[in-house]
C-alpha cells in the first residue's frame, strides 16, 4: 500500500502542470475578453473570388 | 429623406458612401450579419492632423518595431456583430493593414499595420469614413491598459486548485473507519493537505488580511475581519490538530472558503468591467491643439501649453485653456460651463474661458496659464471632488459587521470560560475556535455583493449603468430629487421650431433647404431636419460669414440665412431666444425661432415622483420658462433659474446638510460639482458613450420615465439584502449549537459553510430578479 506515496505525488504534479497551464493562459490574455470569440466564431468564411471577370456569388457562401 | 444607388435606399450621403466603399470591395455580407448595422458616418474635419504629430502617434501604439505597428483604438460606435465583423475585415479596405481584432466588450480594436504603406491618421480617418470613428482622448494617451483582473484569476484558478485537491485528500478521513492504513498514512494526507492550503491562505486569502488590518488600525472593524480572523484560527487551528494528532484539521472548509469567496469577488468584478467610470476630466478637452509660433503651426499636447502661447481653436473645438481672443470671429458656446445655450460674441482682447466651444470659425488664441490654472479645473478640485463618496457612507453591510465580529468573540470567550468552569480544558478550547471558525460572516459577506451586484447587472441591462453596488443603497434613501434643465429634462435634438412671417412659397423653401444642407452650423442643420421639401437644388455661388449667416444664390435667386442684422431685419429680436432669419432677394421674409422641448414622459414621471418625493428643478437659462413649467408639473415644484455651477453645488450641499437623501439628475459637465455632491448623482445621456464624468450613475435618455421604478427597486433590493441577512444569522445559529457544544467535527463545518453560502447567493438572486420583473 505504500504505492499510494508514488500515486497522489504523480496525480498532484499532473494538477500542477495544469494550472500551470491556466496561469499562462491568463497571462497571455486568454481570458481579457470572453465575450468577442463567441461571436466571431460564427462568422462564415468567404469563398475564394474567381480569377476571371465572371464574377460569381462570391458574397457568402 | 432617402437616397438611392444601387437600387438601394440610404437615410443620408455618409451611409451610401459606406455601401459604395464595402460593396466595392465586396464586403456586402455586413448588412446581411444584422438588421440596422452600423452608424451614420459623422464629418471628418481636419481634427486628425495632430495625429501625424509623431510623439502623439508613438503615445497611442501598444508596440512598434520597424514598419509594424500595433495600436489600440477606442470605438464607441461597435454595439453589434456586425460591427465585429467589419471591423475585424478591415484589411480589405486598405492593403497596409495586416490584422485587426476587436473587443467587443471592452469596444476597443487591435489593429496591427504596416506603417510604411499606411499612417494613424490615414487608418483613423478610414474608420470615420465607414461610421466607426474612434474616440481618441488623453485617457488613451496616459494609461496603460490595466490588467487588474488577471491577478483575481491567477487567484481564483489556484484557489480552486487547492480547494479540489483537499477536498480528495481529505475523504478518507471523513469515513472515520479505523482502518489500518488509514492509520499509516493520515500524516502523509494532513501534511499535504496543509502544504496544499498554504498558498491559499497566504496569496489567495492575502487580500482579507491586508484589508482587515488596514481597517482595524483606523479603528473600525469592517466586513473583512471576521473573514481573517476566521481564515486564520481556521489554519491555526488545522495546523496544531495535525501537528499534535488532534484530528485531520479543517483544510476543506478553509480552502472551500476561500473559493468560494473568490469567485465572488471575480464576479464582481466582471460586472463592474464594462464602464470605466472614473474618467479624468481630462477627457472633455482636445487631444493636441495647433500651437502657432510665428509662421509655424504645429500639433502639441494639451498640457504643453504654457502662458504666453499662441494657440488654434478651430470650428467647432473646444477651447482647452483661458486665454485673450487675438485673432477670429469668436461665437463661443458656454453651455459647458454656464449651462447657458446661448453663444456669445467675443471681441479681439476679450478673455475666453476654457470649457466654451467655438462655433464660428478658426480663432487665433493667446494663453493666459497652463491647464491646471483654469477656471474650471479650479471648479472641479474643488474639495468635494476630492473625497470618494463611498467613503461618506457605511454601506448595510459594515454596519452589521460592526457587531458581528465583537458578538462572535463574546460568544467565543464565554464558551471558553464556560468549559474551563466545568472543567473540561480540552473541550473549552475546541470549542472556543470552533466557535470563530463557524461563525462565518461569509454568507453576510456575499449578500451584498450578489443581490446589490445582479440588481446591477439588470440596471445596466436596462440602461441604467451604475458605478458599483454601493450606489443602490443610496437610491434607496433617496427623499429629494433635483433636476437640471438644460439637457435633462429638456432634449437638444429637437428643438421647438416656430416661424413668423410671410409665408414662403416652395421655391424659396427649396432654396432655404439646399442652402441650409451647405452649412456645418448646428442652427443650420436643426433647421434643416425640420424642413419638408423635395426639390434640393445646388447653389450657383454659397457663402458662410463667420458669425453672421449664410448666403446662396440660385440663378437669379438670391437667399440670406442668418443673424437679424445679416438679413436685413429692423425688429428688435425677442430677448435670449435664437433666432435665424431668411431674407430672398434682399427681402426680408421671416424668421425661425427655437424653443425648448421637454423630454417626452416628464410630466408622467413629475407626477408620479411628487407624490412620494421632494422635487426641484435647477437651471442656468434665465426665468423664460417658469410660468410655463408651474403650468404644466404639479405643484410643489421648486424651481430656481439663473444658477451658476458653484450655486447648483451649494443648494446640494444645504439640503444634504438638512438631512434629506439626495439625488441630482444632470446632463454632464455644467453640474459636476452638484453631481459630486450629491447622494446620488445621475445623467442623463442621449448617447452614453459621450462622455462619463465623475457620477454614479448614467442613465439613458429613453430610460427618463422609468426612474420611479428604478428608485424603488431598489428599496425593495434592499429589504431582499436584510432578509439574506437573517437567514445568514439563522445558519450561524445553527452553526453555533454545534461550536459551543465542543461537537464541531470538520464534516458539519465542511458541509454547513458552502450549503450556507450557496443557499444564500441562490436565494438573493432568485428574489432580485423577482423583484425587477416589472421592469421592461
Amino acid at each position: 500500500m505504500s504505492v499510494i506515496y508514488i500515486l497522489i505525488t504523480v496525480s498532484i504534479v499532473v494538477a500542477v502542470v495544469f494550472l500551470a497551464a491556466f496561469i499562462a493562459a491568463v497571462r497571455n490574455g486568454q481570458y481579457q475578453d470572453n465575450y468577442t470569440p463567441s461571436v466571431r466564431m460564427l462568422f462564415e468564411d468567404e469563398l475564394v473570388k474567381e480569377e476571371e471577370s465572371h464574377e460569381t456569388d462570391n458574397k457568402q457562401s | 429623406m432617402d437616397i438611392a444607388y444601387d437600387n438601394k435606399n440610404f437615410c443620408c450621403t455618409g451611409c451610401r458612401t459606406v455601401y459604395s466603399i464595402l460593396a466595392g470591395n465586396g464586403m456586402e455580407s455586413y448588412y446581411n450579419l444584422q438588421e440596422a448595422p452600423g452608424m451614420r458616418p459623422g464629418e471628418i474635419h481636419s481634427k486628425y492632423d495632430f495625429l501625424d504629430n509623431t510623439d502623439i502617434s508613438a503615445k497611442l501604439l501598444e508596440f512598434h518595431d520597424g514598419p509594424v505597428h500595433v495600436v489600440s483604438l477606442y470605438i464607441p460606435g461597435i454595439h453589434c456583430s456586425s460591427c465585429i465583423w467589419i471591423l475585424e475585415n478591415l484589411k480589405k479596405l486598405h492593403g497596409g493593414i495586416r490584422e485587426s481584432q476587436v473587443d467587443f466588450p471592452k469596444k476597443s480594436i487591435r489593429i496591427t499595420y504596416d506603417s510604411n504603406t499606411v499612417s494613424l491618421k490615414e487608418i483613423v480617418q478610414l474608420l470615420a469614413s465607414i461610421g466607426y470613428e474612434p474616440n481618441i482622448n488623453l485617457q488613451n494617451l496616459e494609461s496603460v491598459q490595466g490588467s487588474g483582473n488577471r491577478s483575481l484569476l491567477y487567484k481564483l484558478g489556484i484557489a480552486g486548485f487547492v480547494f479540489g485537491n483537499v477536498m480528495l485528500l481529505s475523504f478518507p478521513e471523513y469515513f472515520e473507519v479505523e482502518e489500518f492504513w488509514l492509520e499509516q498514512y493520515k500524516l502523509f494526507f494532513r501534511w499535504l493537505m496543509f502544504a496544499l492550503s498554504l498558498p491559499a491562505v497566504f496569496y489567495v486569502a492575502g487580500d482579507y488580511f491586508v484589508s482587515s488590518y488596514k481597517s482595524i488600525r483606523s479603528g473600525l472593524l469592517n466586513i473583512d475581519v471576521p473573514i481573517a480572523l476566521g481564515i486564520a484560527v481556521m489554519f491555526l487551528r488545522s495546523l496544531a490538530d495535525i501537528t499534535f494528532g488532534y484530528g485531520p484539521g479543517f483544510f476543506d472548509s478553509l480552502t472551500g472558503l476561500i473559493f468560494f469567496m473568490t469567485i465572488g469577488r471575480y464576479l464582481q468584478q466582471r460586472t463592474y468591467d464594462f464602464l470605466s467610470f472614473e474618467h479624468d476630466y481630462k477627457s472633455y478637452f482636445p487631444v493636441a491643439v495647433t500651437r502657432v509660433s510665428g509662421e509655424k503651426e504645429e500639433a502639441v499636447q494639451v498640457n504643453e501649453i504654457v502662458k504666453g502661447d499662441r494657440f488654434l481653436v478651430r470650428n467647432e473645438e473646444l477651447i482647452p485653456v483661458d486665454g485673450k481672443l487675438l485673432k477670429g470671429n469668436a461665437l463661443i458656446d458656454y453651455s459647458f460651463v454656464t449651462g447657458e445655450a446661448e453663444p456669445v460674441e467675443k471681441q479681439r482682447g476679450d478673455k475666453l474661458f476654457a470649457g466654451g466651444r467655438q462655433l464660428s470659425g478658426l480663432l487665433e488664441i493667446e494663453a493666459l496659464g497652463s491647464v491646471s490654472q483654469s477656471y474650471l479645473t479650479r471648479l472641479w478640485s474643488d474639495s468635494t471632488f476630492r473625497e470618494k463618496k463611498e467613503d461618506r457612507y457605511s454601506t448595510l453591510t459594515n454596519t452589521v459587521s460592526c457587531y458581528f465580529t465583537p458578538i462572535v468573540l463574546g460568544i467565543a470567550f464565554l464558551s471558553l470560560a464556560y468549559w474551563l468552569y466545568r472543567g473540561y480544558t480540552d473541550v473549552a478550547f475546541n470549542a472556543f475556535t470552533a466557535v470563530l471558525i463557524i461563525a462565518c460572516p461569509c454568507a453576510l459577506a456575499l449578500s451584498a455583493p450578489f443581490a446589490l451586484g445582479n440588481l446591477v447587472r439588470i440596471f445596466g441591462r436596462k440602461k441604467f449603468y451604475l458605478k458599483n453596488a454601493s450606489v443602490i443603497e443610496r437610491l434607496a434613501k433617496t427623499d429629494t430629487i433635483i433636476f437640471d434643465k438644460t439637457g435633462t429634462i429638456t432634449t437638444g435634438n429637437s428643438a421647438a421650431i416656430t416661424y413668423e412671417g410671410d409665408i414662403l412659397n416652395p421655391e424659396e423653401e427649396d432654396m432655404l433647404k439646399s442652402t441650409l444642407r451647405n452649412s456645418s452650423h448646428p442652427l443650420s442643420r436643426q433647421l434643416y431636419t425640420i424642413l419638408h421639401s423635395n426639390g434640393i437644388l445646388t447653389p450657383d455661388t454659397f457663402q458662410e460669414y463667420q458669425g453672421e449667416g449664410i448666403e446662396a444664390t440660385y440663378t437669379e435667386k438670391h437667399i440670406r440665412i442668418g443673424s437679424a442684422g445679416f438679413t436685413g431685419n429692423k425688429n428688435p429680436d425677442i430677448p435670449r431666444k435664437t433666432s435665424v432669419h431668411i431674407s430672398t432677394d434682399n427681402h426680408y421674409r421671416g424668421r425661425f425661432t427655437f424653443g425648448n422641448t421637454y423630454r417626452e414622459g416628464m410630466l408622467f414621471l413629475f407626477e408620479k415622483l411628487s407624490r412620494k418625493y421632494r422635487l426641484a428643478i435647477l437651471s442656468g437659462d434665465n426665468e423664460s420658462e417658469r410660468s410655463y413649467l408651474e403650468k404644466l408639473l404639479p405643484p410643489g415644484v421648486q424651481m430656481l433659474f439663473n444658477r451658476k455651477p458653484k450655486d447648483k453645488l451649494n443648494y446640494v450641499r444645504q439640503c444634504r446638510n438638512r438631512g434629506a437623501g439626495v439625488m441630482m439628475i444632470g446632463d454632464g459637465l455644467n453640474d459636476a460639482g452638484a453631481l459630486q455632491q450629491s447622494d446620488v448623482g445621475v445623467v442623463i445621456a442621449e448617447d452614453t458613450n459621450a462622455f462619463s464624468p465623475a457620477c454614479d450613475a448614467i442613465l439613458d435618455a429613453s430610460r427618463f420615465r422609468d426612474i420611479p421604478q428604478f428608485i424603488d427597486i431598489s428599496r425593495k433590493g434592499i429589504q431582499v439584502l436584510k432578509i439574506s441577512f437573517v437567514l445568514s444569522f439563522l445558519y450561524n445559529i445553527a452553526g453555533l449549537a454545534f461550536a459551543v457544544s465542543g461537537q464541531l467535527s470538520p464534516v458539519i463545518a465542511a458541509i454547513l459553510m458552502p450549503l450556507s453560502s450557496v443557499t444564500i447567493v441562490v436565494f438573493v438572486t432568485v428574489l432580485t430578479n423577482f423583484i425587477s420583473r416589472n421592469l421592461k
